[in-house]
């Protein structure tokens, strides 16, 4: 099996009086797609948001490449090489989208404050180096012809996948995926489909929340099961399919058949 | 102990002042969104159109109705030309264009009135009444029973009749209130025009005291939104609270410190309470969704 | 030639040929005003335009430049130019400072800390009177450039337009730079650029030591060529008119801030006759611009030239 990058245990929180995850973990794995279901309001967003630094968890631990991460604000987290896209679009929408993947190289560039006031050749190659690395990765998500539109004017599919460039430029060890066919016709997730096996391939750790359940049948390798704050079931996705707790709480009926023809 | 008396007293007088302001910020901003920095010049208005309407040889009770009546088609003049346009316009461009409307209507000021400062006689004579050794003007009694009003019947209004509970719903949920067929943009016009009639109200109990001009209106504005602040931003009880610390804690800066530094006790409070407790006295924590 | 060249070519024509048509000497002076008032209305707009966030504050850091042009001299025996680098400094310290605190806070409530701050300011300004001289002000030394001593407006006009061509420079390498991209990045949205690895703090902060030195120095300049500097350059109508200056002329534009510090200051100079109505008219332009023209006049001009086929 390959390393462990990202693990979180035990992981509560509570909203007011509210216990909105209770005793939750996961392990994601170098290579690996690592998807989080369960139906609306189990709290997959809400992992999301503590293993990404933005909330602050009451109990439990988050280790990152080996590392106790669990008081870290997001930024570090990032330096540490965690990345994630967000259910509800987190676009930069008055840049362009090359702008918006450029912002996501920010880790990488070095340049001053200094230089980039006096526009110094380290800001001018920092500027290009940037520029360069955000026009691959546009490539690669399928948005090259859209470098330079303002990020607002594009429709909805390619602001996901424009998230996912951003997130990639980070150059991240392990990616958070948050709905990411969410909203996408089926040639859009297809394509989404294969750019997350690519990440995979290349050995980042992809942790996915996804509702589209022969996408998360088809893609991953493991699968953990929230209902209401609590872990449900744990496995591969033909033990979770075949969870008889899992089909009466989650799947239903035409759940397990969708999950069965995948 | 006289002393202390004395300043408590004052404290609490300017503090109901500014607490009134702060319960017009309250509404507006709880109806709306908006942070009404106009919110000063309702003051104004009342104290001016009192002082000059009685010069002109209106008895003082219908001087100052006339003066409520003024500010609140002021107030709804406001809401109609200027945000109502404007909505959905982002809360900097809100707040410049009633930082605009402020500027205006003082330059309106100006031109009617003058440029002088103007006072009212005390409602109730001017010689002060001696309790426990400390002089207290028998305006300060005004003003505290014209503020303690104004909270009780705002309180009944809100909790007690069906236009109160629509404004109530309002602040609560826009849109889960409009779907309960509740018409905000007549809350939202209410709004305006009580808050109008809440500072004229305060502009015209205070002028005795206080005096007034053309440009009292900024520091009262700042002020009570300050209380309004301190208190946790729109909660009408943390206003009143928030209003009457205020003041009490301004005198005794003014008093014990230095009466120079009086404007600034109340803006070192407002920073220290903002760093300390970015919600207020009676504000509610949140948690930003993502 | 990409926009950001173009721009400051514009500029630099600009000053370089309105003085051919310039009537009398008065009219140096207040072009003079225009360009060093643009020069803090710039820096305004990369806290507020670049980085999303609001300062009802900024005339407090005019004023700590201005006055540091006069306080510097009187007790430190510092030569007067020495204190414009000295008040920027001090400015850029005081914003470091208090901006950590005040930086945490959002929207309505930042506004309304920054403002405390401004008022603040101001209200020492007034009240030392022992030091500053109260608020009747304070007489600030002539300065001299390698035994130049500028005199009159046409001398300042000049320094503050090369002043102003630095900063606007300055500012636009800003908005292209791996820096600017942070802060435009947090201005979206905080919580993304959080994700990305921005500290958004630390950006915040320095953007808002950049106003604050591009104010100092604008107030310093100022200073120097009125001779004399009172407690109102802190004051909150200061602030008030900084803001809408940004906002008038389109917060996401650098040549906007100009635009911007242009009609404020050169509106109440066409309306002398009329002074009773200066606040009046102010009000109710800044209402109405902000109703019908949100985007502001540069980026409004520029949504028309681009809608005309050339």
């Amino acid at each position: 099996m390959s390393e462990v990058l990202l693990s979180a245990d035990n992981i509560g929180i509570g909203f007011g009086g509210l216990r909105a995850l209770d005793g939750v973990g996961f392990e994601a794995r170098a290579g690996e797609v690592l998807a989080i279901i369960g139906p609306n309001g189990a709290g997959k967003t809400t992992l999301f948001n503590i293993v990404s630094g933005l909330y602050r968890a009451d109990t439990g631990r988050v280790v990152l490449a080996g590392q106790d991460v669990t008081q870290a604000p997001p930024h570090r987290l990032a330096a540490l090489g965690l990345s994630r896209t967000f259910q509800n679009l987190q676009v930069f929408f008055r840049m362009t989208a090359a702008e918006n993947v450029m912002a996501g190289r920010h880790l990488r560039e070095r340049s001053s404050l200094l230089a980039d006031l006096l526009r110094l050749p380290a800001a001018r190659r920092a500027n290009r180096a940037s520029r360069d690395a955000a026009m691959a990765l546009l490539a690669e998500v399928g948005l090259a012809e859209h470098a330079d539109r303002p990020a607002g004017s594009l429709p909805y599919g390619a602001l996901k996948r424009l998230e996912i460039a951003r997130a990639l430029a980070t150059e991240p060890r392990v990616l958070l995926l948050d709905e990411p066919a969410a909203g996408c016709n089926p040639v859009e997730t297809a394509e989404i489909d294969h750019l997350i096996a690519a990440v995979a391939a290349r050995g980042i750790a992809v942790v996915l929340i996804e509702h589209d359940m022969k996408m998360v049948m088809r893609i991953s390798r493991q699968v953990v099961v929230l209902n209401q704050g609590r872990l449900l079931a744990a496995g591969t996705p033909a033990e979770v399919r075949n969870n008889p707790e899992v089909i009466a709480a989650y799947l239903g009926l035409h759940g397990a058949k969708e999950a069965a023809l995948a | 102990m006289p002393e202390l008396l004395q300043f408590l007293v004052s404290g609490l007088t300017i503090g109901a002042v500014y607490a009134l302001v702060a319960l017009g910020f309250t509404l507006i901003h709880n109806a709306s969104d908006v942070v009404n920095f106009a919110q000063g010049e309702f003051v104004m208005l009342g104290g001016m159109v009192t002082v000059f309407a009685t010069a002109a040889g209106i008895p003082l009770p219908l001087a100052a109705l006339l003066a409520i009546a003024v500010a609140v088609l002021v107030g709804l003049a406001l809401h109609r030309l200027a945000i109502e346009p404007a909505r959905g316009a982002s809360a900097v461009t809100l707040i410049i264009i009633t930082i605009g409307a402020s500027i205006f209507l003082r330059g309106v000021a100006q031109i009617v009135f003058d440029k002088r400062f103007h006072q009212l006689p005390g409602f109730s004579g001017n010689d002060p009444i001696m309790v426990l050794g400390a002089a207290i003007l028998p305006q300060s009694f005004w003003v505290l029973g014209g503020a303690l009003i104004v909270f009780c019947g705002l309180f009944l209004f809100l909790e007690r009749t069906l236009m109160g509970k629509a404004v109530l719903a309002t602040a609560a949920n826009r849109l889960a209130a409009r779907l309960v067929g509740v018409d905000t943009s007549f809350v939202l016009a209410l709004s305006f025009g009580l808050s109008a009639a809440i500072g004229a109200l305060a502009g015209i109990l205070i002028t005795p005291i206080t005096l007034t001009s053309f440009d009292v209106g900024t520091l009262l504005a700042l002020k009570g939104f300050a209380a309004a602040m301190l208190g946790g931003m729109g909660s009408p009880l943390g206003a009143v609270v928030g209003g009457l610390v205020l003041g009490l804690l301004e005198a005794l800066g003014a008093g014990y410190v230095s009466s120079a530094y009086k404007d600034a006790v109340a803006f070192l409070v407002i920073l220290a309470v903002l760093f300390s407790m970015p919600q207020g006295l009676f504000g509610h924590r949140s948690v930003e969704r993502v | 030639m990409n926009a950001r060249w173009a721009t400051l070519l514009i500029l630099a024509a600009v000053i370089a040929v309105i003085p051919w048509f310039f009537p009398s000497g008065y009219y140096f002076r207040v072009a003079a005003l225009v360009w060093v008032t643009a020069l803090g209305a710039v820096g305004l707009q990369v806290l507020m335009g670049q980085a999303g966030q609001v300062s009802l504050g900024h005339a407090g850091f005019v004023g700590i430049g201005a006055y540091a042009m006069a306080l510097g001299p009187k007790y430190l025996g510092l030569p007067v130019l020495a204190c414009l680098p000295l008040g920027a400094v001090l400015a850029g310290l005081i914003a470091f400072l208090v901006g950590r605190p005040i930086l945490r806070l959002k929207g309505h409530y930042l506004a309304v800390a920054t403002l405390g701050f401004g008022i603040l300011v101001a209200l020492v300004l007034v009240s030392e009177i022992a030091i500053t001289g109260g608020p009747d002000g304070i007489r600030i030394p002539r300065p001299e450039i390698f035994g130049w001593r500028p005199r009159g407006g046409e001398a300042w006009y000049w320094i503050n337009g090369a002043a102003l061509l630095i900063g606007v420079w300055l500012a636009l390498n800003i908005q292209h730079s791996p820096s600017g991209r942070a802060l435009a990045a947090l201005h979206d949205s905080e919580v993304a650029a959080r994700t990305i690895g921005i500290d958004v703090a630390r950006h915040k902060l320095r953007a808002f030591v950049i106003a604050a030195v591009y104010g100092a120095v604008a107030g310093g300049l100022m200073a120097m060529m009125n001779g004399f500097v009172t407690p109102d350059a802190a004051g909150f109508l200061q602030s008030v008119e900084y803001v809408t200056m940004v906002v008038i002329g389109g917060l996401a534009s650098v040549p906007g801030a100009v635009v911007g510090a242009a009609a404020l200051v050169l509106l109440p100079q066409a309306l002398t006759v009329f002074h009773e109505y200066e606040h009046a008219v102010l009000g109710l332009l800044i209402m109405l611009f902000m109703i019908f023209l949100r985007v502001g006049i540069v980026p409004g001009l520029a949504t028309l030239l681009r809608r005309r086929p050339a």
